[in-house]
């Protein structure tokens, strides 16, 4: 049966974590490829790398990250932040990236979802989708939340689908950083609505939270990043936690 | 010495990786006329199944060539519907879902039936007699098929944590005890 997935994701500037680590044991916590070798003998299914830097020197130490963690751990690996450009998304997967995450670029320019599934086939394009709710209805917000795209989540994740994108991101603007519950209408919305893996991100607190957004939400994969720097079993507790209560897991 | 065949939109990377941390050797040949000598031959696959049409010929004729002469050939995902000439359309599938051995091969050696693997593609091959593994999603697939020498993983081995790696050095292995054999013969 196909598994739900947990995608831990790493929040990284300048080749380094900068949300809170809390791991013991790291030589150096904010080692991305430290803290992705810990993830990965925890059970972790999938790793986002979130380059949260725009500078040149940042997209340098973003290239030499993927390379030390993609050498080292044999899941997939998708990479997010500051992907404007064919050239951005070369850059991520030749340093050994399996997807690029796209954003604001996607829908700046939807075309380019189309050309990168032409080059490297839909499996390695991710839109990422950031929305709110907004008068009753989902809207969707470019460049980090701060401009509202006028699109609908609904509308734009099947025009996404349909231009080549493999996998849909959800953010819950409104969820992120609360530590409160994924926004479930919003991942049941949107899932219903393709055929694609969606992947539930934004207010991930506790476990029931995730089991909530795999039933309630009909979310394909959720993703965190601060709840599995509370203890060093995280993951694998998590894990454990959803497969006792009929989520299909990778155990 | 194994060969990974590049065809361009295949992304060679993430294989080349994996061989690297089991100690595989592995030469990425620029022509079919460099696959003579090498004791495996492994063709990666993600993107389209157009893409293996970047696979021509040329390459058709020098990779059954050495196939007939006994090198051993792994093809993964798009790899494998390359060896297999076609697909079936599916829905698309992507994650870890578990195989179910259908009978023994090297290839899954100390693999346990039931072991997750990380799939991603929208088309499959058929279960047949060449399966090894199947997997279900919606309908039951083809997950790892062999052929006398010709194995084939519809997930992506690279991608799969230690099963896969383990997978990929069954691989390797049976490239190398290939070898053995023949030394051992040769000495008789």
């Amino acid at each position: 049966m196909l598994a739900k997935r947990i995608i831990a994701c790493l929040d990284v500037r300048n080749g380094c974590v900068v949300k809170g680590v809390q791991f013991e044991g790291l030589t150096n916590a904010g080692d991305p490829a430290a803290l992705a070798s810990r993830y990965n003998v925890e059970g972790i299914d999938e790793l986002v790398i979130l380059d949260v830097t725009a500078t040149l020197e940042g997209r340098r130490a973003l290239a030499a990250t993927i390379r030390q963690v993609a050498s080292r751990i044999f899941i997939p690996l998708a990479v997010g932040g500051g992907i404007r450009s064919e050239d951005d998304a070369a850059a991520a997967l030749d340093a050994g990236a399996d997807k690029v995450s796209l954003n604001s670029a996607a829908l700046a320019e939807p075309s380019l979802l189309t050309k990168l599934a032409a080059r490297y086939g839909s499996q390695a394009v991710i839109v990422a989708i950031d929305a709110k709710q907004t008068e009753g209805r989902f809207a969707v917000f470019a460049r980090s939340g701060s401009t509202a795209s006028g699109r609908s989540a609904v509308e734009w994740a099947r025009e996404a689908a349909d231009r080549g994108a493999g996998e849909i991101l959800l953010t819950s603007i409104d969820r992120d950083g609360t530590r409160s519950g994924f926004d479930c209408e919003l991942t049941a919305a949107v899932s219903s609505a393709v055929s694609i893996p969606v992947i539930a991100s934004g207010g991930a607190g506790t476990f029931e939270h995730f089991l909530e957004v795999f039933t309630r939400g009909q979310a394909d994969a959720a993703l965190a990043a601060s709840i599995f720097h509370f203890s060093e079993h995280a993951v694998a507790d998590l894990k454990t936690y959803l497969h006792d209560r009929g989520v299909p897991m990778r155990l | 010495m194994i060969a990974l065949i590049d065809y361009g939109a295949g992304n060679l990377t993430s294989v080349r990786k994996a061989l690297a941390a089991i100690a595989a050797p592995v030469v990425i040949p620029a022509a079919p006329d460099a696959l003579s000598g090498v004791s495996g031959i492994i063709i990666p696959g993600v993107g389209h199944y157009g893409a293996t049409a970047a696979l021509d010929d040329t390459w058709r004729r020098g990779i059954a060539r050495a196939v007939d002469a006994g090198v051993p050939l792994l093809g993964i995902c798009l790899g494998l519907q390359y060896l297999f000439e076609g697909s079936d359309e599916a829905l698309p599938h992507v994650g870890w879902n578990t195989v179910e051995l259908t009978r023994r091969s090297p290839l899954v050696e100390g693999i346990p039936t039931g072991t997750s693997f990380y799939f991603t593609h929208s088309y499959a091959a058929p279960v047949t007699d060449a399966c090894v593994a199947q997997t279900k999603h919606s309908a039951a697939f083809a997950a790892i098929v062999e052929r006398e020498r010709v194995f084939g993983a519809q997930f992506h081995p690279e991608k799969s944590g230690d099963a896969g790696v383990r997978v990929l050095r069954n691989f390797v292995e049976i490239t190398g005890s290939l070898t053995r054999h023949v030394t051992r013969f040769t000495d008789h």
